[in-house]
């Protein structure tokens, strides 16, 4: 059963603003979070005060463009409390993801934080023709990472039943989607396919069986014929979400039923789309990297992020009667960041696990695929002379330290494949380390 | 009273033996024996070569990667029951047996097995006791 085109908005006064009036609550919240951020955090302050920028100098939205840039690097190094813009005891939250190196980069949220995140994520189930009516399933994973808790506080929000199933255990999520009648599904878009798949694989016809009627997918990207596929064999309308940890989790932008991109919630974030080299801003209708600006945070908020996400910005208004700016599939990356199974994956996160091991050489490769709809990741390493001997045991035990280790620090399960010394390519400047298989 | 084996990684994909063959080939080395455990995505090619360090050394210039060990040959007599005798020996001194192969030496004619036992000293020390032939390096190869 499919949603029934409705355009529920969940606040409209925010939601349907006219351009002039978001406009002037952005340009005054940006003031104020500007001033936040040079008060709280040294590193802002140090950043501005080198650009002899004054927090009074940031007036408008178009004033944006001198500000400092922040990078995922700076939650590294000022990991874990150095962005804070809050005292310590106004944090009522941290969640996580992944970092580039071994260690997860966290964020902290106030109060207002989850406050705003969760109204973000209700607009978003609202969007997708949620009521407090509906039963929604959460198979996003529960934990540091945004999905789970983001969806749940969501439907919460909303007054929807709300199923807390987390991710996996694919056998019990079809059985209690079945008995509870969910007519909602949170989760990645290729688990939904999986479920999608599995459900017809038992026999079950989702329009007799099952009263599903929507489902809002994100965390990692997806296509067209994706959604095609997801709507058919789920009988469903399929909304995108998108979100990163580092500027709220999910719910920063989502689609509406009318499925014609990203609503982005303006009157939270501001976003630019730069020119990723020359770092200038680009207009709307132009592909580039996507950078957002948190305007009501309090507990972490960010200057111009830049989330190395690759999409184009279209201002028109849409049918369904938002004004904010819709963003478009993302359509790649300016790092090496890949989305596995909807963890973000950095190369350099399995180097830093590769030099840790005695016996192979710190030379990989990573195969990344879908199988069953599923995201597969093989992590090819060179078998060094001091890591062989004549027994098989000691190489095992090789290959499963290195898939703990990485499973451990990426968070993710991998298959480790072990190979002769100097057969994968040496890093001459930028060696191919990935070779992602996947037909998206 | 030890020989010495050496072993190889090999990669699960074609060709990868032949470069092994060859380069021993090349270099005039005899393969005495070998064994090869496999596993789904490698294997390990274990051999007893004429010239070991110099099987090493080919070796690693072709790439491939390499580890020398020692290893006990016994002496097997041709008669049914032997290699159990043997190995019932072994078992009494309750030591584990990580893998075994055999080859004849085309020098004495004798069937040698090749054992491989983590603690080779303890190793050495119960097969003499209980009166085991043990070939030593080079004198059967």
């Amino acid at each position: 059963m499919k949603a029934p085109k409705t355009h529920n908005i969940f606040n409209p006064e925010k939601e349907c603003m006219s351009r002039e009036a978001l406009r002037e609550l952005q340009n005054e919240r940006l003031r104020k979070t500007v001033k936040l951020e040079y008060d709280n955090v040294p590193v802002y302050r140090a950043r501005m005060d080198a650009k002899g920028i004054k927090p009074e100098d940031i007036r408008t939205v178009d004033d944006l463009r001198y500000l400092p840039f922040t990078n995922k690097t700076d939650l590294r190094d000022e990991f874990p409390f150095g962005l804070l813009a809050s005292p310590k005891s106004e944090i009522v939250r941290i969640q996580g993801s992944s970092g580039t190196t071994g260690k997860p980069i966290v964020s902290g949220y106030t109060e207002n934080d989850v406050e705003v995140w969760t109204e973000m994520v209700a607009r978003a189930l609202v969007a997708a023709g949620g009521t407090k009516d509906d039963i929604i399933q959460i198979a996003y994973g529960y934990g540091l990472f945004t999905g789970g808790l983001g969806a749940h506080q969501g439907a919460s929000k909303i007054g929807a039943m709300t199923i807390p199933m987390s991710s996996g255990n694919t056998a019990r999520q079809i059985m209690m989607m079945k008995d509870l009648g969910s007519t909602m599904l949170c989760c990645t878009p290729s688990y939904a396919t999986y479920l999608g798949e599995t459900i017809r694989e038992m026999g079950l016809d989702p329009k007799k069986d099952l009263k599903l009627k929507s489902g809002v997918f994100g965390a990692e990207p997806w296509t067209e014929a994706m959604r095609t596929r997801l709507e058919e064999l789920l009988d469903i309308d399929a909304c995108d979400i998108y979100g990163l940890t580092e500027i709220a989790g999910p719910g920063v932008a989502f689609e509406c039923l009318e499925k014609c991109g990203m609503h982005i919630n303006e009157d939270h974030v501001i976003p630019e789309i730069i020119d990723p080299v020359t770092e200038e801003p680009l207009p709307y209708g132009a592909s580039g990297e996507l950078v957002f600006t948190t305007i009501t945070k309090t507990g972490m908020p960010m200057l111009r992020y830049r989330t190395h996400d690759i999409c184009v910005l279209h201002p028109e208004k849409c049918a369904c009667g938002r004004t904010t700016v819709r963003m478009g599939r993302i359509t790649g990356r300016t790092d090496d960041m890949l989305i596995i199974r909807g963890v973000n994956v950095f190369p350099s996160q399995i180097e830093s696990v590769l030099v840790s091991v005695k016996g192979v050489a710190p030379f990989y490769m990573l195969i990344v695929d879908r199988v069953n709809s599923t995201d597969t990741l093989e992590v090819q390493v060179e078998i060094d002379e001091n890591g062989f001997s004549d027994t098989v045991a000691d190489l095992e035990n090789i290959r499963n330290e290195i898939g703990e280790k990485i499973k451990s620090v990426v968070g993710i399960s991998a298959k480790v494949t072990l190979v002769g010394a100097k057969t994968l390519p040496r890093s001459e400047g930028k060696a191919k380390r990935v070779i992602d298989n996947r037909k998206l | 009273m030890t020989i010495k084996q050496i072993s190889v990684f090999i990669e699960n994909k074609p060709g990868v033996m032949v470069t092994v063959t060859e380069a021993l080939g090349k270099a005039g080395i005899d393969i005495r024996a070998l064994s090869l455990a496999d596993t789904q995505d490698f294997g390990i090619l274990r051999m007893i070569a004429t010239d070991t360090a110099k099987a090493k050394a080919v070796l690693n210039e072709v790439g491939c990667v390499t580890s020398v060990t020692d290893v006990i040959a016994a002496a097997v007599p041709d008669k049914p029951g032997a290699m159990t005798e043997i190995l019932n020996k072994i078992s009494e001194t309750g030591l584990n047996i990580e893998y075994i192969y055999a080859f004849v030496s085309p020098k004495n004619k004798k069937a040698y097995i090749v054992l491989r036992i983590k603690d080779i000293d303890s190793a050495l020390i119960a097969l003499k006791d209980k009166g085991i032939e043990l070939a030593e390096d080079p004198s059967i190869i």
